[in-house]
């Protein structure tokens, strides 16, 4: 059975971090873009206007990639989580619909709008086209992450006979304790990533010394927004996460902390250190002692519940590559607050745009961002297992009963071909679309 | 309330398959039609600046579904595994498609690129017709081997095709010689409205030739019509039971028949509407007469021992589909407004358009 679905999840895995390149920039993107496009209808300098356009292009090539890579995840549900969709359906269906209908037509039609309709409608039109943009994608967001909250927490429900999760109380999928944190985590997660490409584009126009002035005002806007957003994601969205898991799922929140033994009197936080999973425990770790107990419940002394505490059909099936993607989540995290301070203190003594040194590292880590998200959203995803609905319904139990394994290898490895001709498409086409520039164009 | 969902699903995908599917007719016409780059470029344009909000009725229809029928959802999209998942990838293909060729300017690579468009386009309508068939006939649930289930009752798993090619057998294959007849006329249906949206959006040089193109595919598509329905009784014993029982979907196929009989005075059109028009008709009659026929049942069974699908045995609770109403209903006026405003702005030919780029 564990083989029957190991590429399902596979294939569930490689094609959902695919797609999720592409909205965590898009949807902290809409915001930086109404926020120049905003700043030009009371400014009226053409250069926030130029920004705002400039990014929409960048905006509408990784919506159209969010696009064509969120329709197989729509029906990956159906596909190999088949028995998943019908037992929970009638509730997860719920979000999941809201999210086609609303979000995902909010943002690709009023995208149109904005690209096509400026001249058309006017300065404050286009402005208000553009915060429907960034509206729709917020809820998109939302509404996954209140799909995405229920399974984790599962609230408003009753199961019926026949196994069948059936929604009692519509509202409470949207009040669940899970979703808000998760909800600000993310966005202001999504927030890092697109204000580190934004400044990064800054930084490499002003290492080649072209567009410099819509250079400085890139690096100006992604640094200041970066050191903010990565401010807001440890402290409070990541923490209140961090307070909900340990509250909700104490057997991942061991795991993803490397807590083997239950801690009475207070337990450490592990900075580095090797999961030993033969001899259950972290071999060569850095730990500073009562630190965690403290963070997560405000006292020094307080038990922390280990792994050796739950049965081991409880814990997470794959605990390093939670504790990993944990540790590498906010080892990043930090290290961004770290590169953003120092930037912005740059910033503030004029001298940003000048010191080549903090340009190249600008520049260079603008894959960071992305994998931080991505090893987020594994932590969440991950510390789930071995459920799918978190106490309730096993992932063994949730896969397609009639697509057999070498079905899905061979689709997975479809989607392994094609979305690498995607993803060098993308490149090319970003690529392209920076290389060209943010002038603005007299036509 | 089943029925309630069962007529929204039923009306999106429809309006799914009127606007995508002048995007895979575009791309047929193109495929075949257009030779001068001129054409190519604006054919393109007429898909391309509107199949990404039509897809979204996709996603709305397969979301909604989800949600109301959750039994229906994941028995189809397990029991079609691989076609679906073929249809996702030239989905993209189809998208990249359109999206590329204008990025390069080399002939190398806007061929590519149109031929990923072209190529895509056709082979989505086949599918999508070849889907319909296999919906209308029906599938083994419950993978029944000699009298006995070896899945859950409402479960199947169906090869792409069996030997025999028949749609008679109790295990069918995805493809056979009824299911390809389905095809081939969603291929020539959506063909002749792609033509019609080129005629309404484009000045393309090859208008006037497509108007003949239309009349010719038309009669193709009237000795098809003809050949299906005498042909029906084979995958449905009492085709006509439900006509019979409610006079008033006599409506759908009516419907049909005048835009396939309006057509055949394509040439005489004061207004290149009109032509659009009855092919939309055609496009509404078909995907409704088929279902009006095989109402309540959304999915048959080949075998005697597992019972249809239907929309009863496959919905979720009252309360999850009474509560989901208010919701869709403010969703569906704001999909209609999008709507109105996008045609709106993007009114007239596309090559009188002024982009502002």
């Amino acid at each position: 059975m564990e083989d029957m679905i190991f590429y399902d999840r596979l294939q569930f895995a490689f094609t959902i971090t695919f797609h999720y390149i592409f909205p965590q920039l898009t949807m902290g993107l809409s915001l930086i873009i109404i926020l120049f496009k905003g700043y030009y209808l009371k400014s009226n300098k053409e250069i926030y206007n130029d920004a705002a356009k400039f990014f929409m292009k960048i905006f509408a090539i990784n919506f159209t990639m969010g696009v064509i890579t969120g329709i197989p995840m729509e029906f990956q549900f159906g596909t190999n989580w088949a028995k998943f969709s019908e037992l929970t359906g009638g509730i997860i269906g719920q979000t999941l619909a809201m999210e086609g209908t609303f979000s995902f037509f909010l943002e690709s039609s009023f995208l149109a709008l904005f690209i096509f309709g400026e001249k058309l409608m006017g300065q404050k039109l286009h402005f208000l086209t553009g915060f429907f943009v960034f509206l729709g994608s917020w809820a998109s967001g939302y509404l996954i992450l209140a799909t995405n909250a229920w399974m984790q927490h599962p609230v408003g429900f009753e199961v019926l006979e026949n196994g069948k999760f059936v929604l009692t109380h519509f509202s409470q999928l949207f009040n669940n304790p899970w979703l808000l944190p998760a909800f600000l985590h993310n966005q202001m997660a999504s927030l890092v990533t697109s204000s580190f490409v934004v400044g990064s584009i800054g930084a490499f126009y002003l290492l080649i010394k072209k567009h410099e002035a819509h250079g400085k005002l890139f690096l100006k806007t992604g640094v200041i927004i970066g050191l903010i957003s990565s401010l807001l994601v440890a402290f409070p969205t990541g923490d209140l996460n961090a307070k909900n898991v340990a509250k909700y799922q104490p057997a991942a929140f061991a795991a993803m902390e490397g807590i083997f033994e239950t801690e009475d009197a207070g337990a450490e936080i592990v900075l580095i250190g090797q999961p030993n999973m033969v001899e259950k425990k972290l071999d060569n770790k850095i730990a500073v002692p009562n630190i965690l107990s403290f963070l997560t419940y405000q006292e020094w002394d307080k038990q922390i519940i280990g792994m050796d505490h739950f049965d081991k059909s409880e814990l997470p099936d794959n605990i390093p590559a939670l504790y990993y993607s944990y540790h590498i989540m906010v080892g990043l995290g930090t290290i961004f607050i770290g590169i953003m301070a120092v930037s912005v203190l740059f910033l503030y003594r004029k001298k940003l745009y000048s010191f080549k040194p903090l340009l190249w590292t600008i520049l260079f880590l603008v894959p960071f961002p992305f994998i931080a998200n991505l090893t987020g959203w594994y932590v969440a995803e991950l510390g789930r297992q071995p459920y799918l609905v978190y106490g309730l319904l096993k992932t063994v139990d949730g896969v397609s009963p009639t697509v057999s394994s070498g079905n899905t290898l061979f689709t997975l490895l479809g989607f392994v071909a094609l979305y690498m001709l995607l993803g060098l498409l993308f490149l090319v086409l970003v690529g392209k679309t920076i290389y060209h520039g943010p002038q603005h164009q007299k036509h | 309330m089943e029925i309630f969902w069962f007529v929204i699903i039923a009306i999106i995908l429809t309006i799914f398959f009127i606007l995508d599917g002048y995007d895979f007719g575009t791309g047929i016409i193109h495929l075949f039609l257009a030779k001068k780059e001129k054409d190519k470029e604006v054919i393109a344009k007429a898909a391309g600046l509107f199949w990404d909000s039509n897809e979204v009725w996709l996603v709305a229809a397969g979301g909604l579904l989800f949600m109301a029928f959750p039994t229906l959802y994941a028995s189809a999209f397990s029991g079609f595994y691989l076609p679906l998942i073929i249809v996702l990838w030239l989905i993209i293909f189809r998208a990249i498609g359109l999206e590329l060729r204008s990025q390069i300017d080399h002939p190398i690579w806007k061929t590519i690129w149109d031929k990923s468009f072209g190529v895509s386009s056709l082979l989505l309508a086949l599918f999508f017709g070849i889907a319909l068939g296999n919906i209308a006939r029906g599938v083994n649930l419950g993978g029944v081997e000699n009298g006995t289930s070896i899945y859950e009752a409402h479960y199947f798993f169906l090869p792409l095709w069996n030997a025999s090619f028949s749609p008679s057998t109790t295990h069918p294959g995805v493809i056979d010689w009824f299911t390809i007849v389905i095809g081939i006329i969603a291929v020539v249906t959506l063909a002749i409205h792609g033509a019609n949206w080129i005629i309404l959006k484009t000045n393309a040089s090859i208008n006037t030739k497509l108007k003949s193109v239309i009349f010719n595919l038309n009669i193709t598509l009237t000795v098809l019509t003809v050949f299906s329905v005498s042909i029906w009784h084979i995958i449905e014993p009492h085709p006509l039971a439900n006509y019979l029982e409610y006079p008033i979907f006599l409506i759908f196929p009516m419907v049909y028949f005048v835009g396939l009989i309006g057509l055949f005075f394509i040439k005489k059109f004061k207004k290149e509407v009109y032509g659009f028009i009855c092919s939309c008709l055609i496009i509404t009659g078909g995907v409704t007469s088929t279902l009006a026929t095989m109402f309540p049942t959304l999915l048959p069974s080949t075998n005697d021992v597992n019972p249809d699908l239907t929309i009863y045995n496959t919905a979720t609770s009252d309360y999850g589909m009474s509560v989901a109403v208010p919701w869709m209903i403010i969703g569906i006026l704001l999909l209609i407004i999008y709507f109105i405003i996008q045609k709106k702005l993007l009114a007239g030919k596309i090559d009188d358009m002024d982009y502002g780029h």
